[in-house]
């Protein structure tokens, strides 16, 4: 489904954010990738997203080749994907509801299934008696609860979820991931970066390691290694 | 997905984000109104230029005398023909007596004039044609019209005394040379005020803009195409143009009343309140216009750069 062909990233002053990165992500998959700081993990997301383009390589969706796309498709492209920040990036001035409603307003949903789905969203996040409240009313577990409920309304084929336990505590952060295991197993693909041993060894799933811009280990079941 | 409902999320989302980013959208319509204000305090003192000028150049005219004994059917013949050139705005008929009359108006604190005059019994005044020109740039060609051979000027020629023009010509050349380079410099002071305020609000709606940057970020992540995110920020920046000249125009009429009121013998006769509602409706219509699209062509700017890569 998702194809890295010898992706290399190179910024100015040669500093190397990707060597030679080389994997594919099949459907119905729960992929982490973990890494320290600048292994190349949010390069990789933003690849994905559309959001840079590589150096050299080329990374596929589908058959669809992400950086040939125009900004017009590129929109279209993007909407096939669900993203969750370990920041939120929920809008500040658009309440629980409305951020839900601006994400199917954007993929062209009409106002009836938008009154439809949202709710139904909302609660599946445990956050429906919330829906009025604006992003800075609500704790950081709450934030990413939104932030997930949004990033699955307009069911995505995949959910990119980039440290989204980064800014919330254990407890928070073991129901952020049972809330993306349950994603997955209603048959979405999720790709999941993190520095969290926790989660990482709890999940048991696929593992892909990185260290300096480069993939040195890919595991079936694996468990946080560095 | 429809172009209706489309345009009717934009309206509304537009309206929302106004509504709560108060404090930004005040500024913004501060700022505009400020802006506005000067757009219409261009509108008047234009006005009051163009009235000022006109006053001072309907005291320029030219004055035929005839001789005392001229006889009245070849003044009044003349005075016909010269009602009939395009270039002649309007001929007033100066009898004697009134001439006489307007002379002693003139002398009145001067006794000694009027003795010499009562002394001389008779009236040695002639009667005179005061002629004014459309435009006095026309008073040339009149003067020359007048020493022409046409059939009405040869038969008055013999009773025409003088004409004035030539004393005249000097004033009326350096008057029209002010006039145009006062009209020159309205234009030119104008444009200045205008440049200035395009850069001053599209500054004010640009760090409107950039405070959201984050928010347009999210959106295009979220996968929205850049019209549907451009669109509430333009109906943002349509709204701050039309609240503020709103504001504007009620501002103007206390304000208007008050200089008014100050200044009605300063510019020569002219009332600026009055001026200001006889031409209410193009006044509104420019301030509305300007400030809308001002807003709108400045958020549409401002976005742009969010909008790229």
């Amino acid at each position: 489904m998702i194809y890295f062909d010898n992706v290399s990233k190179v910024y100015k002053g040669n500093h190397t954010a990707l060597k030679d990165v080389t994997f594919s992500v099949a459907p119905g998959e729960f992929v982490s990738i973990v890494g320290h700081s600048g292994a190349g993990k949010t390069s990789i997301i933003k690849m994905i997203l559309g959001e840079e383009k590589p150096t050299i390589g080329t990374v596929h969706f589908g058959s669809t080749d992400i950086h040939a796309l125009s900004s017009d498709d590129i929109s279209a492209y993007r909407r096939k994907i669900g993203v969750v920040f370990q920041d939120f990036r929920l809008l500040p001035n658009k309440n629980a509801y409305e951020n839900l409603a601006f994400a199917m307003e954007v993929a062209g949903k009409t106002d009836e299934e938008i009154a439809a789905d949202v709710p139904h969203a909302l609660d599946l996040v445990d956050l429906f008696d919330r829906r009025w409240n604006f992003p800075n009313e609500m704790s950081g577990g709450e934030r990413q609860r939104l932030a997930i409920a949004r990033a699955i309304i307009n069911q995505p084929e995949v959910i990119i979820a980039d440290e989204p336990t980064g800014n919330l505590d254990p407890i928070n952060t073991f129901e952020i991931v049972q809330i993306l295991e349950k994603i997955n197993t209603m048959g979405t693909t999720v790709i999941l970066t993190t520095h969290n041993k926790g989660v990482i060894d709890a999940l048991n799933k696929r593992v892909i390691t990185m260290d300096s811009g480069s993939i040195i280990r890919d595991d079936k079941q694996g468990k946080y290694a560095i | 997905m429809s172009f209706v409902t489309d345009f009717k999320r934009i309206i509304r989302s537009g309206i929302i984000g106004f509504w709560r980013n108060g404090v930004v959208s005040f500024a913004s319509i501060l700022t505009m109104t400020v802006t506005l204000f000067l757009v219409a305090s261009l509108i008047f003192s234009n006005a009051i230029l163009d009235f000022s000028l006109e006053q001072i150049q309907r005291r320029v005219d030219i004055n035929i005398y005839f001789y005392p004994q001229a006889s009245e059917s070849v003044m009044l013949g003349l005075q016909e023909t010269l009602e009939q050139l395009p270039e002649v705005h309007s001929v007033t008929y100066v009898t004697r007596d009134e001439a006489i009359e307007q002379f002693r108006e003139r002398h009145k604190d001067n006794p000694l004039t009027l003795q010499a005059l009562d002394e001389l019994g008779a009236n040695p005044l002639g009667a005179s044609l005061n002629v004014r020109a459309m435009d006095p740039g026309q008073y040339g060609m009149i003067a020359e019209f007048l020493a022409s051979d046409h059939p009405s000027v040869y038969t008055a020629q013999s009773s025409i005394e003088e004409v004035n023009y030539n004393q005249n010509k000097l004033i009326i050349d350096r008057l029209n040379a002010i006039t145009s380079t006062a009209q020159q410099l309205g234009y030119v002071v104008s444009l200045v005020f205008i440049i200035l305020t395009v850069i001053i609000t599209f500054n004010t709606i640009r760090l409107a803009i950039f405070s959201s940057r984050e928010e347009i970020e999210i959106m295009r992540l979220v996968g929205a195409e850049n019209p549907y995110i451009r669109g509430p920020f333009m109906i943002q920046g349509v709204l701050y143009g039309g609240v503020a000249s709103i504001v504007t125009l009620v501002l103007l009429y206390p304000l208007t009343l008050w200089i008014s009121a100050h200044t009605r013998v300063f510019f020569g006769g002219m009332d600026i309140f009055y001026y200001y509602l006889n031409n209410f409706p193009q006044i509104l219509l420019i301030v509305v216009f300007v400030g809308v699209l001002l807003g709108a062509f400045s958020s549409y700017l401002a976005i742009r750069t969010y909008l790229k890569k």
